[in-house]
């Protein structure tokens, strides 16, 4: 199928893309990388009047490291956050979840700006960003705000952006050495939507966790901060009894939805199971492997 | 002179190894694929080309009380738009039964829907636009008004009547067959054993990477009408398209352009496709339809829609005494015309058991009606259902017997040495090489090797599984498939060979290409039967205007029936060639040969004229031969097999893989397939086509399946969300082949296409269902999701 | 209803294009309908097959996930261009070795596919080939003969790197 037609511009700067956003509203759709809007405009699932081009506006693309933080600006391609020697230093959760994302041709066009706008749960990045507290840098008409990532997911496709915003950068806090970090999934075929994935940050002082951050993909209507299995793992040593408290905690922390193949049921199994595996990987060295489930 | 000195190529009992044929010659032809520069459908480029989508049924069931195309008319670009009513009046609806299946049954089907829909996908308006992008523009604004009517969707309640789909039928009974050799109640009661168990199969489709394609091009002038057609079967359609549309025959021409894929999804006759000629003729101009992914999945025929319960008695010491099956499947709301919609199932009664000696078969077989898409032949029609079922309890029989599964086949099937062979219930097998298949996969798979290693995994607690499925396929069917019944289906086929002035040889055939080789095939057969480098050979197929009649490619029939076509008008023409050179030369044709490009001295091999030279004499100068003297240089010839209905194959297939039990994941470790299709023409291409066509049956194990909901609507009709097999997922597969040529043709090709699909999901589901013994879990119900795993090992 | 159109200039396989377009017109169409460059296919239109893999400044996209409009003032380049530089022609003739195609209807993206594999992981393993390629959908060959391709193709540059494509 052909997408319905629409009108285009290609603005120059923020400010000129929130005056179209501003004029048409939900009316509009911002295309960046375009790699899961246009899937849909083909099948005419979505028929915006205007289509808003960020794709050129400088200043939104590139990594940095800005004090404590490394500032990922919202064009960034899934591949050069996949390729960037400074994230695999500073933040390697995302350097391993990367991978994870589609294919290599669709790695090329993403960002992870779009990801996080249409913040679907089975996507990569999402987890990523609450599993890391990031921060979602977000320009309106009223200027810029930051939103934690903690608190910008909030349903399904919904998240704090409003229609007529734009997200200009993914703040990261830089991981700190001695916090490892795992990304793994499970998905049928290499790069599709997982069934459940997971992204696990922690310390590790004398067998024991510390500061875990546990975030899990495709287990609910948003990315699933799992809180509670956070709390039950936190301070202690990942032994069968604390697993078992841990597997049983996601039970409150995770809402998972069924999908064409798989119960609700079995994707808290398999995050169950992912969890475990995860931890083990954690305790075993972590970062050093892209992990595969 | 005798066939057998003329013939260079093959004594009977010999193995071909001579010149082409025998070796792996990559295909001349894909080179313009791999430049971009092959032509689709989509690629032509037509003046005045006007392009039609559908309006398809988004109902499961639905009469249709009003339509309203008011609006969609006015908008830019639309040319027409038509309604069923209208295309009736140009094109006349079919009946998809044949009278070799006794008793099948189907409601008549129009290009579009009349009254009512009957499958979400059913092609309702025709909107014709200058783009594609307009028409869907317009069909956005053509408005239906829907009663919506009960959804017919699961097969039992079919079978119960609940409700009948079509009332004049007096129930949802498409077509049923019964099989009994007698006395198999007691021969069951009396067995040592008996195993019992319920397969269920997942609906399929084909998913071809070009969707299906048809540019129809009408000249009111000559009221002839020139169709390009992504089909497997030029001749078939050209003589659909004139009976239906009323145009003389020699004013059709069906052209087959190079086709993305077809796997028997490109082999019937389809209500849009239908339509899109009849518009061609009402508008008088060209008219094409390329189906998007989306629509395909609604509408390409779907397949292997089976519930299938099967017992096996069987002696304690592992003698399989019988098979009693029961199958149901469903076929959609109509049987596909011409071929219908009984033969799958027809094929699961035939082949079931197939490759065991056993005295005793009882099957019976149902073909339902429903509101889902049309189910008709797909690649190995039939076979993946009947091996999965056989293998699938012969496993489960060695199991309760405690006999290796390997040391079980060994025990039961066919012996090597007892052919001509023929079950009680009628099939017949000229020679099968099931038990050298099976040493053979043993040694290339190291068994023992696995066993072992399957042993020391399962002590850490990792499950690992072989899998054998041993198989008998049906390839060079006769005109016992489809012309009995009456369909207007050849099963002959012809080559016209043609030697040229410059000594190049043109070769044209009724089998047509859709990447397997066969025109490289017809090509290495040519140049070897001729005499002549295969270089200077041209292949040209799927033409209706210029190539011999035929039935084209479908059953894995193009290598031994248009194969031996080519062989046989190869040996003509070369007897012909032979009597020029013996007129121009002037000496016994007995003492000349044809060898590389050249007429030789038949003992010396001393070049005597080049075919270059004898072409420019016999075109250009014929004044200088002796008086009376009329070369022919072109020549046909026609093959059809006759001495059995069938070529039956045979092969086996073993898979190795790993199941993680705590996720249900399937990891393919590996896969080995030893296939017999007779004389192996390119051992390159037959891989291919062994190795695709697992995947194609890896993809039914693992992933496929067109997932409907309770009304009716496919709810994966996206290729994100109907898995197809992708690279990363699967395994290394190793070929090997025994060669036993049938000596039904000089060419002994039997073959190849359905071997890996129809084998390759049986190996699967041992090999799961062997890493789980341990742990005394099953899985009948392909495909095998990690869901459907867990559940068997009782952990979801 | 009114059909905006807007003018592009591109660069595609060398030459400058300069056309009106449809903005809701993908690239794929674009270079099909509009240039008649057809050796690029439409497969799915929704990014999972792969068959109208392209480049569009050097890197591989999926042609019906990008518009015409978004390629304006870019390089882009189709398996008509890279055939004709010579750019693959050692990885096509081990295509057409290895018959690592039937239908042919994927290839050209495969190509591309593979083609940025070749140019950025020289030493990839057979795991890693299967991995690249596993966005573009065969369904004729079983993948076996196209990895072995790429695989003998990647060998073949390691033990002679000057010889690359020509």
């Amino acid at each position: 199928m052909k997408p319905s037609a629409f009108d285009y511009v290609r603005p120059s700067s923020v400010d000129e893309a929130i005056a179209h956003l501003e004029q048409f509203g939900d009316r509009a759709k911002v295309i960046a990388g375009g790699q899961t809007l246009m899937a849909t405009l083909n099948m005419r699932l979505s028929a915006p009047e205007l289509l808003v081009d960020i794709g050129r506006i400088p200043g939104l693309s590139g990594i940095e490291v800005r004090g404590s933080l490394v500032s990922i600006g919202a064009l960034t391609t899934h591949r050069e956050i996949e390729r960037s020697a400074l994230l695999a230093r500073h933040v390697p959760l995302l350097t391993q979840a990367a991978p994870h994302i589609a294919h290599a041709a669709i790695r090329n066009s993403g960002t992870i700006g779009g990801s996080i706008a249409f913040a679907d749960p089975a996507a990569e990045w999402p987890a990523c960003c609450l599993a890391l507290d990031a921060v979602i840098v977000i320009r309106g008409a009223g200027g810029e705000r930051r939103v934690p990532a903690r608190n910008y997911f909030h349903n399904l496709y919904e998240t704090d952006l409003s229609a007529t915003e734009i997200i200009t950068a993914i703040e990261c806090p830089i991981t700190p050495p001695a916090r490892r970090s795992v990304f793994l999934e499970l998905a049928r075929r290499q790069g599709d939507y997982a069934i459940v994935g997971l992204a696990l940050l922690a310390r590790i002082d004398a067998d024991k966790l510390h500061e875990v951050a546990l975030a899990f993909v495709g287990a609910g209507p948003t990315p699933m901060l799992a809180t509670t299995a956070m709390t039950a793992l936190e301070g202690r040593t990942p032994d069968a009894e604390t697993l078992h408290a841990a597997r049983e905690a996601l039970t409150r922390d995770l809402d998972p939805g069924p999908d064409l193949y798989t119960s609700a049921a079995t994707k808290r199994h398999l995050a169950g199971v992912l969890l475990g595996r995860a931890i083990a990987q954690l305790m075993s060295g972590g970062d050093q492997t892209h992990g595969t489930a | 002179m005798s066939a057998r000195d003329e013939l260079p190529v093959q004594g009977a009992e010999q193995t071909l190894t001579r010149g082409h044929v025998g070796s792996p010659d990559p295909r001349p032809n894909a080179r313009r694929l791999l430049q971009g520069r092959g032509v689709y459908i989509d690629d032509l480029r037509l003046p005045r080309l006007a392009h039609v989508v559908f309006l398809r049924s988004p109902h499961a069931h639905a009469r249709i009380v009003r339509v309203d195309s008011s609006r969609a008319r006015q908008a830019p670009g639309v040319i027409a738009i038509f309604d069923g009513a209208t295309i009736a009046q140009v094109c006349k609806p079919w009946v998809g039964v044949l009278a070799h299946l006794k008793g099948i049954r189907s409601p008549t089907q129009y290009p579009l829907a009349m009254e009512r829909a009957c499958w979400q996908g059913e092609p309702v308006i025709a909107v014709v636009a200058q783009t594609r992008a307009q028409g869907e523009d317009a069909r956005d604004l053509v408005e239906i008004e829907w009663e919506t009517l009960p959804a017919l969707v699961d097969m039992d309640d079919a079978l119960a009547g609940n409700p009948v789909l079509h009332p004049e039928l007096g129930d949802n009974i498409c077509f049923q067959r019964e099989v009994d050799t007698g006395g198999i109640d007691q021969v069951f009661a009396q067995a040592d054993i008996v195993v019992e168990e319920t397969f269920h199969f997942g609906r399929h489709t084909g998913v071809c990477p070009e969707g299906r394609a048809i540019l129809a091009d009408y000249n009111a002038a000559e009221h002839s009408l020139t169709v390009h057609h992504a089909t497997q079967a030029p001749h078939m359609m050209h003589d659909i398209i004139s009976r239906h549309l009323d145009i003389p025959e020699a004013n059709v021409r069906v052209i087959c352009h190079d086709v993305g894929g077809a796997y028997g999804i490109k082999v019937h006759v389809y209500p849009d496709e239908m339509c899109t000629a009849a518009i061609a003729m009402l508008l008088r101009r060209p008219v094409k339809f390329q189906a998007d992914r989306m629509e395909s999945f609604v509408s390409d025929i779907h397949a292997r829609e089976h519930k299938a319960t099967v017992r096996l008695a069987a002696t304690k010491d592992g003698r399989i005494l019988g098979f009693d099956l029961h199958d149901l499947t469903a076929i959609g709301p109509y049987s596909v015309y011409p071929r219908t919609s009984g033969i799958e199932g027809n094929q699961v009664v035939n082949l079931t058991g197939g490759p065991y000696r056993h005295s005793h078969y009882r099957a019976r077989m149902q073909a339902v009606f429903t509101n889902k898409n049309v189910t008709c032949q797909y690649r190995a029609v039939g076979h993946p259902i009947a091996v999965a079922i056989t293998e699938g309890i012969v496993d489960l029989a060695a199991q309760r017997l405690n006999i290796d599964p390997a040391e079980f086949r060994r025990r039961n099937l066919i012996p090597d040495d007892a052919y001509p062979y023929a079950f009680p219930s009628g099939i017949r097998f000229e020679k099968l090489s099931h038990h050298q298949c099976l040493e053979r996969l043993l040694a290339l798979m190291n068994y023992e090797g696995l066993r072992a290693d399957q042993a020391q995994a399962r002590e850490r607690g990792c499950y690992r599984g072989i899998g054998l499925a041993a198989m008998i396929e049906v390839t060079n069917p006769s005109a016992a498939f489809y012309g009995v019944g009456g369909a207007r289906i050849s099963s002959q086929d012809g080559a016209t060979l043609r030697l040229e002035p410059t000594g190049a040889l043109t070769v044209l055939c009724s089998v047509t290409e859709q990447g397997q080789g066969t025109e490289t095939v017809f090509a290495q057969i040519a140049a070897d039967t001729v005499g002549i480098s295969m270089d200077k050979v041209r292949v040209i197929t799927g033409d209706t205007a210029t190539t011999p009649y035929g039935g084209g490619t479908w059953g894995s029939r193009g290598a031994g029936i248009g194969g031996e076509a080519v062989l046989q008008s190869g040996r003509a023409l070369r007897a012909n060639i032979l009597e020029a050179a013996a007129a121009i030369l002037a000496c016994d044709r007995a003492t000349l040969e044809v060898a590389n490009d050249a007429i030789v001295d038949r003992l010396s091999l001393r070049p005597l004229l080049t075919l270059a030279e004898l072409g420019r004499i016999c075109y250009y100068r014929p004044d200088t031969l002796p008086p009376g003297f009329q070369s022919e240089l072109m020549v046909t010839r026609h093959y059809v097999p006759r001495d059995y209905a069938f070529a039956f194959t045979n092969g086996i297939q073993a898979s190795w893989v790993e199941v993680d039990t705590e996720t249900g994941f399937v990891k393919l470790l590996g896969h080995w397939c030893v296939e017999d299709c007779g004389t192996v023409i390119n051992p390159l291409l037959v891989d291919e086509q062994i190795r695709g066509g697992v995947v194609q049956g890896i993809g039914a194990a693992l992933f496929e399946e067109c997932c409907y909901d309770d009304a009716g609507q496919m709810l994966n009709a996206h290729l994100g969300d109907y898995l197809v097999p992708m690279a990363g997922e699967m395994p290394d597969i190793v070929c090997a082949h025994v060669q036993t040529p049938t000596h039904t043709s000089e060419l002994g090709a039997k073959g190849a296409g359905e071997a890996g699909t129809a084998g390759a999901p049986a190996a699967v589901m041992n090999a799961i269902n062997d890493a789980l013994v341990p742990l005394e879990a099953r899985v009948t119900a392909q495909p095998f999701t990690p869901e459907r795993i867990l559940a068997a090992l009782g952990r979801v | 209803m009114a059909l905006p159109e807007t003018e592009i200039t591109l660069r595609v396989n060398g030459e400058t294009v300069r056309k009106r377009v449809e903005p809701r017109q993908h690239l794929i169409d674009f270079l099909r309908e509009g240039l008649d460059l057809t050796g690029s296919h439409v497969g799915c239109e929704h990014g999972v097959c792969g068959a109208c893999t392209v480049r569009v400044d050097g890197r591989i996209v999926r042609g019906c996930l990008m518009l015409a409009v978004q390629a304006d003032g870019r390089s882009v380049e189709t398996i008509e261009g890279v055939s004709d530089s010579g750019e693959l022609a050692d990885l096509q003739h081990a295509f057409h070795q290895r018959n690592a195609l039937q239908c042919g209807f994927c290839t050209p993206g495969m190509l591309l596919c593979a083609g940025e594999l070749l140019a950025t992981t020289p030493a990839a393993t057979r795991e890693q080939i299967r991995e690249h390629i596993s966005g573009n959908y065969c369904r004729c060959t079983g993948y076996q003969a196209i990895v072995d391709a790429i695989e003998t193709t990647l060998a073949s540059r390691r033990a002679n790197p000057a010889g690359a494509g020509t």
